[in-house]
């Protein structure tokens, strides 16, 4: 580690990047400018730090209801990341969603959720029971 | 998910697989691909996909697909690929027993109990988790009690919530997914609670599943009773010290109604004991050689039932070469024996396989006792690499090639893994 230089920001996060967890520190001068960023073993830690340091996203992935299949419950994720604040959000309001089988693995069960641009897609094949 | 049962089943088969999870599903691609057909695999649940069909999550297959899926989406692309080979899948369908004769009897509703002769069998029956009882938590014995598996099966694919206000004991990589999962349900998560000095799961999870959620992690710390008659209405929770013995002055008490217990796996061996394979008292799985060959000729076996798993994708690895191996042995080409031990040394819980051979390149599996920052894996005198940081719930895969042992004579190598100055 580098003696922190006074007016220097240091922020360190765990990469979710892979199993692997890298350690990554990302370096702030005074204009909340990016300085460096250490510790990645690979160039998806590196984004990972300087996307979770500036606009933090998450997947989400959950379940709905489903109606006429073996299982009761369908499970859906977003098909890219969304915010980090809005997943609980998110989640709670794919509460109130039931879906009908069939279902075919990455259909769109809810479009445009909560006007993030982001679909919610099956990820599994949910055959009529 | 596609439910490709079979109407008949056949008397014989050169390959029965038990098991129909990421192991069982790689074994039978594994076999297939190896020209080795008809395979027979067989499941007790209704549908193939083993603990992936509950794991909504995503994390898998990052190494095997080059992108991150969940458990369905892993279990059904991997499912869909087999499916173009020569394969039966007998689902809802019990082992009940594999004898020494390789005979393979199962019990179900749609074909009763039947007996299979196998030219060799896989074991792939993945594993179970500990319960409270294995670890002995006093108190009363009401509902609310259950171990993190049963609550992810419970909510991910039958759709109920176990309570309102949950602890976790443990933080294994089951009790951290719980843990975010119970929140975003809208279940109160108070705390997870690690006996251990460091947490037991993977880093990314402590990450997204904890942190994100503001959701605190004890360690050191553990449910010494249960309160409630019918129902969990408290637990108290106690710090411990180095011997984890708990300090029961500074115990306190915790409302919940609901405390999932995530304190790991055993691999899942009740045919492998009837079947009477050496077991390797570290895995607590049978031992296997470098081809996941048992103990016992013709059985091979792969997955969580060797030894526990965090990432799916080396279970897909290993069950491939356990797949092509069963076939060589099916069709008598299997490589000369393994003329290596591995011995587990300094801060080397296990590894897998116990043994290996000086003409092939080998994948080595291992886990760490305790966490090291900078450290140093050695083979013997023959072999070093340097590992960044090493903690018990991360496994440790070391590829081997063939010309790294050309100059060693011994028959057994000792592996270790040391701390190393920074440098
Ligand atoms: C909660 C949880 C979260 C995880 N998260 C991740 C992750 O994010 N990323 C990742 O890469 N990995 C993850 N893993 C690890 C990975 O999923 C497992 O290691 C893997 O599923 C093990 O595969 P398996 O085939 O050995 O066992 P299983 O999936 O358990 O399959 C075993 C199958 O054998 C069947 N069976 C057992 N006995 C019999 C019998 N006698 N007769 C008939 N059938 C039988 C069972 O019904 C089951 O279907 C996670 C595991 C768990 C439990
Ligand atoms: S930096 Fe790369 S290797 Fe390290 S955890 Fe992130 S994705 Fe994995």
């Amino acid at each position: 580690m580098p003696a922190a230089i006074d007016d220097h920001a240091f922020t360190h996060y765990l990469c979710i990047g892979c199993p692997l967890g890298c350690r990554l520190e990302v370096e702030e001068g005074t204009e909340h400018d990016i300085i460096e960023i250490r510790g990645f073993a690979c160039q998806k830690g590196k984004e990972f730090a300087e996307r979770e340091h500036t606009d933090p996203r998450r997947m989400l992935a959950t379940t709905v209801g489903i109606e006429g299949a073996r299982w009761p419950r369908l499970p859906v994720k977003t098909r890219t990341e969304i915010p980090k604040d809005l997943v609980l959000d998110l989640c709670r309001s794919l509460r109130e969603v039931t879906a009908r089988a069939p279902v075919r693995l990455g259909e769109v069960v809810v479009a445009n959720a909560l006007d993030t641009g982001v679909d919610i897609v099956a990820t599994r094949d949910m055959p009529e029971a | 998910m596609i439910s490709a049962r079979v109407s008949q089943l056949r008397s014989a088969y050169p390959l029965v697989v038990v098991g129909a999870g990421p192991a069982g599903m790689a074994a039978a691609l594994g076999a297939t691909e190896a020209g080795s057909a008809p395979v027979l695999m067989i499941d007790r649940e209704p549908e193939p996909g083993g603990i992936l069909n509950q794991c909504i999550h995503t994390g898998f297959g990052l190494h095997h697909f080059k992108e991150e899926l969940t458990g369905p989406e892993y279990a059904q692309r991997y499912l869909e690929s087999l499916l173009e080979h020569d394969i039966d899948i007998s689902t809802d369908s019990d082992v009940v027993d594999v004898d020494r004769e390789r005979r393979v009897t199962l019990m179900s509703p749609d074909h009763g109990v039947r007996t299979i002769s196998a030219g060799a069998v896989l074991l792939c029956m993945g594993a179970r988790e500990r319960t409270r009882g294995a670890i002995r938590i006093p108190g009363t014995r009401p509902a609310g009690v259950m171990t993190a598996g049963t609550a992810q099966k419970l909510v991910n694919l039958l759709g109920y919530l176990p309570g309102r206000r949950a602890v976790i004991l443990g933080s294994g990589d089951i009790g951290l997914i719980m843990a975010r999962r119970l929140t975003l349900e809208g279940v109160e998560v108070c705390g997870v609670f690690e006996i251990m000095p460091h947490p037991n799961g993977l880093s990314r999870n402590i990450v997204q599943c904890l942190h994100d959620f503001d959701i605190p992690l004890h360690l050191s710390t553990t449910v010494v009773e249960i309160h409630g008659s019918d129902r969990v209405e408290r637990v108290t929770v106690a710090p411990v010290d180095e011997e984890t013995w708990p300090c029961l002055d500074k115990a306190w008490d915790i409302a919940c109604d609901t405390l999932l217990v995530s304190i790991g796996l055993i691999p899942e061996n009740e045919l492998s004991l009837t079947l009477g394979l050496r077991i390797d008292p570290l895995t607590q799985g049978p031992e296997v050689d470098s081809t996941m060959h048992t103990s016992r000729e013709g059985v091979f076996a792969a997955g969580n039932v060797v030894h526990i798993h965090d990432i799916v994708d080396y279970v897909s690895q290993e069950a491939l070469l356990a797949g092509r191996s069963a076939a060589a042995f099916v069709s008598r080409r299997m490589p000369p024996a393994d003329n290596i031990r591995l011995l587990p040394g300094d801060n080397v819980a296990y590894c897998v396989p116990q043994t290996i051979s000086t003409d092939r390149e080998h994948t080595i599996y291992l886990r760490v006792r305790h966490p090291l920052e900078e450290s140093l894996l050695r083979l013997g005198d023959v072999y070093e690499r340097k590992l960044r940081y090493v903690v018990p719930g991360e496994m440790v895969s070391l590829k081997l090639r063939p010309g790294v042992l050309d100059r060693f004579h011994g028959d057994a190598l000792r592996i270790d893994i040391l701390p190393r100055e920074e440098d």
